[in-house]
């Protein structure tokens, strides 16, 4: 059976500047993979590379054994959270229809509402959805997601600009995605301790790949989780041209 | 008052408006989620450099608008995606191309013999026969091609990114709403004409939008604001001997006014309709 995600030699621009370079990762069946790394890491552009959002690139990356540049239809066997909505607020559509998007192979009601039930959403599927809150809306995306059953669900920084408890309630459903539901998941982070707490394996990015392997190596591994901190503090200072707050002072280790 | 409604020209005005206006609301929907709001007043002033090319050349004007309409909608999207140029800009730069083109050709050629009035501020009390059938053929063929596309052009029009993710080619759709839009404005400007087709594709959507919460519950007020606004401005149209272009737009705007008033009342937050019968618990 092939992987559901294989990338060789990968290297990609991003508005005109390198933002991937021969970049190579394969996700196994089952694999809970984090991938990591700072600010303009190329996270995003290695995920669009990924989804065939962006085809203009050197390498193959195929999903379920198929070259997403020559064929799609591999993106069909995977579900994508986005990092942020870019729907207009007032736009007319319920939690419902925004799960139906999701269904390719004819609506089945049932389904929609077996998702709702799981992901707690049942009670808000008359609501539109610009009227919920970050986090409601990011289950209502999960479930669009997964309605169809797919082996792969693809997520990026999908807790930017939610609360506390709902990243809590959204970090408990992918554990239970992949760990009961046997879901290969594929998430990017920028919050070490949440990829400490639910990656399996985990993928450092910087432009490179630095790192690819179990979640226990890489935290095992002061050095390694050192230069993560450490690349994140430097985009940081680089972008803001000041040091950040220590530790201490409520700095986060991955932001 | 309804006796009118025995004159083969009201029944074909009735007929024709009726259906302009499902086609308008349903496309324009569309439009304004995608933040085209004035993509069609731009494809209609385009649509006017059109009539007059074909005034000049002899070929029936709205033909020549038909082809110009939807070469204009190409061409704002070619602006935006090529040049980067910015969604209201080109819409701008088209919008005043269509009327200097116009009255380059209205001034080149002497002034015409028939009434240009009528494309700029609509005829629907002059439709003919042909065009009746005209108008029912393209309405049905374009929302039939929606119907048809339904998810893919709802899915790209609510997220294009995830769309194209799922595989949907949104691009193509991309170009198909705006070769549909281009179609729908030409047909509509004998109507409501060039200047006020705008309000035809938003009023009764935004209008809409506030008393529904599905997309398809908020289509059907649409539509049925829209049809109402027309079938009542055309009657009253002829009662009071004014414009009809004149008297749809206005009860539109009046309609919008009650939803505006009943929103800011709270009235619409009880009454807001899914558009899917609640399931008995």
């Amino acid at each position: 059976m092939p992987r559901p995600i294989e990338i060789s030699g990968l290297s990609a621009d991003y508005s005109g500047v390198r933002a991937l370079d021969d970049v190579s990762l394969d996700v196994e069946d089952g694999d809970f993979l984090g991938v990591i790394g700072p600010n303009g890491a190329g996270k995003s552009t290695l995920f669009s590379c990924m989804l065939g959002i962006h085809t203009d690139y050197e390498g193959t990356i195929k999903v379920f054994g198929q070259d997403i540049r020559r064929s799609k239809s591999a993106l069909r066997k995977l579900g994508y959270v986005p990092q942020m909505m870019h729907f207009e607020r007032n736009f007319p559509i319920t939690v419902r229809e925004v799960i139906r998007l999701g269904m390719w192979h004819g609506v089945r009601e049932e389904r929609i509402d077996e998702v709702m039930q799981e992901l707690w959403i049942h009670e808000l599927e008359g609501r539109r959805i610009g009227e919920l809150s970050g986090g409601q809306q990011q289950r209502v995306f999960i479930a669009k997601a997964i309605v169809n059953d797919p082996k792969l669900l693809v997520m990026d920084e999908p807790v930017t600009g939610i609360d506390q408890t709902s990243i809590n309630l959204f970090y408990g459903i992918l554990k239970d995605l992949n760990a009961n539901h046997g879901m290969t998941v594929v998430w990017s982070s920028h919050d070490l301790d949440a990829v400490g707490m639910l990656a399996t394996q985990v993928a450092c990015l910087n432009k490179r790949m630095y790192f690819h392997g179990s979640s226990k190596e890489f935290f095992a591994d002061e050095s390694l989780v050192r230069l993560h901190s450490e690349g994140s503090m430097h985009i940081h200072m680089q972008e803001h041209k000041q040091p950040p707050a220590p530790p201490g002072n409520g700095a986060h280790v991955g932001t | 008052m309804f006796d009118i409604l025995a004159y083969d020209f009201m029944q074909r005005a009735l007929l024709s408006g009726a259906t302009i206006a499902v086609l308008c609301s349903v496309v324009g929907m569309f439009l304004v989620l995608r933040r085209y709001s004035l993509f069609g007043d731009a494809i209609a002033h385009s649509s006017f450099g059109g009539v007059a090319l074909g005034l000049l050349m002899g070929v029936y004007p709205l033909w020549m608008a038909y082809v110009v309409s939807i070469i204009s909608a190409v061409l704002i999207t070619k602006l935006r995606e090529k040049f980067d140029i910015s969604g209201d800009a080109a819409i701008a730069v088209m919008l005043s191309s269509g009327i200097a083109v116009a009255l380059v050709i209205i001034g080149l050629s002497g002034g015409f013999s028939i009434d240009i009035f009528s494309f700029l501020f609509g005829s629907i009390l002059l439709v003919d026969a042909d065009n009746t059938i005209l108008i029912l053929t393209l309405t049905g063929s374009i929302l039939l091609v929606i119907l048809f596309l339904f998810k893919q052009i709802l899915y790209s029009t609510f997220d294009e990114k995830q769309a194209m993710v799922s595989g949907i080619n949104v691009s193509r759709i991309n170009y198909l709403i705006i070769f549909m839009a281009g179609l729908t404005v030409v047909t509509a400007i004998q109507l409501v004409g060039v200047l006020l087709i705008s309000a035809l594709f938003v009023i009764p959507n935004i209008a809409a939008m506030m008393a529904g919460r599905g997309f398809r519950g908020t289509m059907v007020i649409s539509i049925a604001m829209s049809v109402s606004s027309v079938l009542v401005g055309i009657m009253l149209s002829y009662s009071l001997n004014i414009a009809p272009a004149g008297s749809i737009v206005l009860i539109s705007i009046l309609m919008l006014g009650v939803m505006l008033a009943a929103k800011s009342r709270g009235l619409l937050h009880a009454a807001v309709w899914t558009g899917r019968q609640k399931k008995p618990v």
